[in-house]
């Protein structure tokens, strides 16, 4: 592999570990700080992409606006699910919200396929992200991901900004490591896992809705990308988001030069990370990395 | 009289299994037969789950590795031995487990779920995308094992009797096999390390070693539930291994109740009669029955947040108001 | 007041005849779908379904004269449940006939309990080699093809432009890898050679790394077979990796089947090889398309026709023992004998039970896959492994 092909590769594993990261990013909040096992996390990212779908002709060239009012509609979803199907749960061995989250991914698909239906749909990027730039000899790169690439890295900065330094964010830190301890200092802790929640939903969603011109919608769409965020949130160490960056990374990586590499056991690389990374640092690279 | 009731009812269900072959038409004999074997598998995550407070997400690799070394050490054109194909599924199931419980204990909570799910993913993908695997359209068992002794045949699985007596019998030999373990100085020791491990660990256990033993014989168990579905199907794909099958097992014993026994077996059955109940047409009808995944989603919902402790629970608070 | 009375009298009459008719006729058969309606691939198993029920509708609810009662079973495309599920049919509705599916693994799983209770199977999607190759057995039929073909006739369309490397991407998984077989033999046979295979794991669908292996190497043209959600993000990425200019793609039909209105302007001009285009101008293909459409409200497609044509095959046999299942040798014999005339021409079935098939250039033009040219006419898979 000559330098140059080597460097797009490098360029095709970041971009592909920082959508990772996008996904990753809702479930590693939810995880680490409400201890949820949210297995409907893939269910959320294929209704963001549904959402795009949907909401890509009714805004035309507004690309950004449709993200943001795509967004605020999940967050919506995600505060009003939390309060119908996980409030009463917390108090419940762990494993109860495991089923409940199972049970809305059954549930989800089967509203998709009345609402939408079983075909196979494209979206189409905006106009002015459709160009492309030459990328070597063959080559062309599409802007759009290159406008994908920045947009995660946009949010992951507005996420560990809002986690790290804001009133909000001091109050999730605290959450995830000492229930009671919000509890007593008078935060309303229902509200924040409530806030916490939605928060998680409309990232996978945003991620959906981001992935969505790149890809296709289509049914079960969200089972691959669940196990996948998994191991990012965990190799990152849960509830850490810039774990869950170099662990995006990381995956992206492996997989993208697996792929070339070791065609035949490709898919086993990424859980060989996984397990190698555990087994060394038994809690996940960045456990405290608030 | 309750009391007494309640204890031997184990034996007295084995004894109405035993005899509904002789009541039931064929199906429902293969819906029964399925779900013994789902109980043996239910049965086997429960010793880690509920006995060891050992939460695995990769169990389906065990049950998997022992359904494919059946088939894979079954001779192509004659039928295989069933006392040297059973104890080799298991111990292809157990030799995997030791080396995956070895390398797993070492992480709690979360990351032991994950890091199970990364051996079993790699299993997974071993016969998912090799040749020597099998591949993706999985492989037959041409003929289905039989016990021979002496040049006459005493067991055949081709037989659907003889498949559901083994089943059966090992449905009840996996749970007495519990049943005592858990009465066992090694099964108190379990569950005292689920309670409190560092207090067994000060107590002059060594922990790692009794969580390593429990995942072993785990990982066989699941290796003979393995075994009597590839019996059952002659056929084995990779699917069996992957993390949904994982999953499914796990939902299984939360369903029943975790804990117990009887959670298991209770698991076992209310999931394949409440799925089969809802997607059977001659039951709730066409439409909904096509929507089959709408309505066991909204069932499982109200399980969850109707029965806290799983459908034992109910069992069980009934129990105390009479 | 003679009028009424001699209608009363006719009614009754015909009511008594009908009656009568009634005790003769032999009850219904039962029609067992075992089709995915849930997950990736329930658009298919609709399809399949409603292709089958216009061709019995076409006959007034009968096949081969025969009456046909519908049982439908959704087999999830998950290979480890597939025996129970096929035994719903099998021992639960008691079917005379299953018709499914679209997955392979679940086909086969299927196939074993087909032969096992010798319930006529006939497979109107899935494409594995084996089901009539190694696994053929006189009760097992198939209306579609079999991974092999659409490679083959790929591969001839490559060599025949005059293509000399070629390199080949998909999922590594049964249907991949039997379709890369069956383009490398057809392409190697033309003069050419096949330098790399390219997969990724099954249903992985980031593309991109594979793309710049496809760059650094060159070839004189790629073959790729992907299916549905991931056939759309494949041609899309392509074409966007600025491939489509240097580097023609070509590929088995699947990759645009059901597809093309979502991939968009990727698309357009992409040379495929299948034994059915939309836009066959054959006035069988416009009657089966127009009477689909009033039907249904929506355009048929392949799925459709594999699913009608299964249908066919089945009259064809009833027709042969003029509705009398028991006589099941004849009427297999003559499920094998027959000629079908589908949307898609006519077609005969191989020994092996498997259609021996016209193979169409098409390319996609708007929404549509249109018709180019034959890439092989009458192509029969080899049935490699079968004993009958």
């Amino acid at each position: 592999m000559d330098l140059a092909t080597f460097a797009v590769q490098c360029l095709n594993a970041v971009q592909y570990g920082l959508l990772l990261f996008l996904v990753a990013s809702g479930l590693t909040l939810i995880f680490g700080i409400m201890g949820v096992i949210n297995l409907a996390h893939g269910s959320f990212y294929m209704l963001g992409a549904y959402l795009a779908f949907g909401l890509a002709p009714l805004f035309g060239q507004n690309f950004v606006l449709m993200l943001v009012c795509g967004t605020l509609l999940a967050a919506l979803f995600g505060y009003l699910l939390e309060w119908a199907f996980f409030s009463y749960l917390y108090q419940r061995d762990h494993l109860q919200q495991v089923l409940m989250t199972w049970a809305l991914i059954l549930v989800f698909e089967e509203l998709r396929s009345m609402l939408v239906g079983n075909d196979v749909h494209g979206v189409k990027a905006p106009d002015w992200l459709a160009g492309t730039v030459a990328l070597g000899e063959l080559m062309t790169y599409p802007v759009y991901r290159l406008f994908a690439s920045l947009a995660c890295l946009a949010i992951g900065a507005a996420l560990w900004f809002t986690v790290n330094r804001t009133r909000l964010g001091m109050m999730i830190r605290a959450g995830a490591s000492n229930r009671d301890m919000v509890r007593g200092l008078g935060i309303p802790i229902t509200w924040l896992y409530r806030v916490v929640f939605a928060g998680g939903v409309a990232l996978a969603a945003l991620a959906g809705m981001i992935a969505a011109p790149m890809s296709s919608v289509y049914p079960g769409m969200g089972g691959h990308v669940l196990i996948v965020s998994f191991v990012v949130v965990v190799i990152g160490g849960i509830g850490s988001i810039p774990g869950a960056l170099v662990a995006a990374l990381l995956v992206g990586l492996v997989d993208t030069f697996g792929k070339v590499f070791f065609a035949e056991l490709s898919g086993i690389g990424v859980y060989l990370l996984m397990a190698v990374i555990l087994v060394w640092r038994p809690e996940g690279l960045m456990r405290k990395g608030w | 009289m309750v009391a007494t009731l309640n204890r031997w009812l184990p034996l007295l269900a084995a004894l109405a299994l035993a005899a509904l072959p002789a009541v039931l038409s064929p199906y429902l004999q293969d819906l029964v037969l399925r779900v013994m074997v789902l109980a043996v598998f239910a049965l086997s995550l429960e010793l880690l789950v509920g006995t060891t407070g050992l939460v695995s997400l990769g169990h389906a690799a065990f049950y998997g590795i022992g359904a494919y070394a059946t088939v894979k050490l079954s001779p192509e054109f004659e039928a295989g031995n069933l006392l040297l194909l059973l104890p080799a599924a298991m111990a292809a199931a157990g030799v995997y487990a030791a080396a995956v419980g070895a390398l797993s204990l070492r992480t709690k909570g979360v990351y032991f779920i994950m890091v199970t799910l990364a051996f079993a993913q790699m299993a997974y993908f071993v016969v998912h995308d090799t040749k020597a695997g099998g591949g993706t359209d999985g492989i037959y068992l041409n003929l289905r094992p039989v016990l021979a002794l002496g040049g006459q045949t005493l067991i055949n699985l081709d037989d659907k009797r003889s498949m559901y007596g083994l089943a059966l019998g090992a449905l009840v030999a996996t749970y007495a096999l519990l049943a005592l373990l858990r009465r066992s100085r090694f099964g108190h020791a379990l569950a005292g390390i689920r309670v409190n491990e560092q207090r067994m660990r000060a107590a002059g256990f060594s922990t790692t070693l009794y969580k390593w033993a429990a995942f072993v014989l785990a990982g066989m168990l699941a290796g003979l539930a393995g075994f009597l579905v590839a019996a059952k199907d002659g056929f084995v794909n990779p699917e069996m291994l992957s993390w949904h099958e994982s999953g499914a097992v796990l939902l299984v014993i939360i369903l029943g109740g975790l804990g117990h026994l009887r959670g298991a077996v209770i698991g076992a059955i209310g999931f394949v009669l409440l799925k089969e109940a809802l997607s059977t047409p001659a039951l709730v009808g066409h439409v909904l029955a096509e929507r089959w995944q709408l309505t066991l989603g909204l069932a499982v919902m109200a399980c969850v947040a109707l029965m806290p402790k799983g459908l034992i629970g109910l069992a069980r608070r009934k129990e105390s108001g009479s | 007041m003679p009028f009424p009375f001699s209608k009363l009298a006719l009614a009754t009459a015909a009511a008594a005849l009908s009656l009568g008719a009634a005790a003769q006729t032999p009850p219904p058969l039962k029609v067992g779908f075992m089709l995915p309606y849930t997950g990736t691939f329930a658009a298919l198993g609709d399809a399949i379904e409603k292709g089958f029920k216009l061709h019995v509708d076409e006959q007034g609810g009968k096949l081969g004269g025969r009456a046909i009662q519908f049982f439908k079973v959704d087999d999830e495309s998950e290979p480890s449940k597939a025996t129970d599920n096929v035994n719903k049919l099998i021992k639960r509705d008691q079917v005379d006939v299953i018709v499914g599916t679209v997955h392979s693994g679940v086909a086969l799983a299927m196939a074993r309990a087909a032969k096992e209770s010798n319930t006529l199977l006939i497979v109107p999607n899935a494409g594995a080699d084996a089901i009539t190759g190694p696994l053929c057995a006189p009760n097992i039929f198939r209306s579609s093809f079999s991974n092999w073909q659409p490679g083959y006739a790929t591969g001839v369309i490559a060599a025949q432009k005059g293509h000399k490397r070629a390199m080949t991407i998909t999922w590594n998984y049964a249907a991949g890898t039997e379709t890369v077989k069956g383009f490398t033999e057809a392409f190697e046979k033309g003069g050419g050679k096949v330098i790399k295979d390219l997969s990724l794991p099954f249903p992985n669908v980031e593309f991109q790394a594979l793309l710049t292996e496809i760059a650094a190497q060159k070839p004189d043209v790629v073959f790729a077979f992907f299916a549905g959600g991931g056939a759309v993000k494949f041609v899309k990425d392509y074409d966007a990796a600025g491939l489509r200019k240097s580097v023609p793609l070509v590929a088995s039909g699947f990759l645009t089947e059901g597809t093309v209105p979502a991939i968009g302007a990727a698309g357009q001009g992409l040379v495929t090889a299948m034994h059915y285009a939309d836009s066959m101008e054959t006035p069988r293909n416009t009657a089966f398309r127009n009477k689909y459409a009033v039907t249904y409200k929506s355009n048929p497609d392949v799925y459709a026709v594999q699913g009608y044509d299964a249908a066919q095959l089945l009259a064809a046999g009833l027709a042969a023992v003029k509705g009398d299942f028991a006589k099941r040798s004849e009427l297999q014999a003559a499920m094998n004998k027959a000629t079908i005339d589908s949307p898609r021409g006519k077609f005969t079935l191989s020994p092996q039970r498997n259609p021996t098939q016209d193979f169409y250039v098409r390319e996609v033009k708007g929404d549509y896959n249109v018709m180019s040219g034959v890439a092989v006419k009458a192509l029969a898979d080899p049935g490699r492994g079968c004993r009958i």
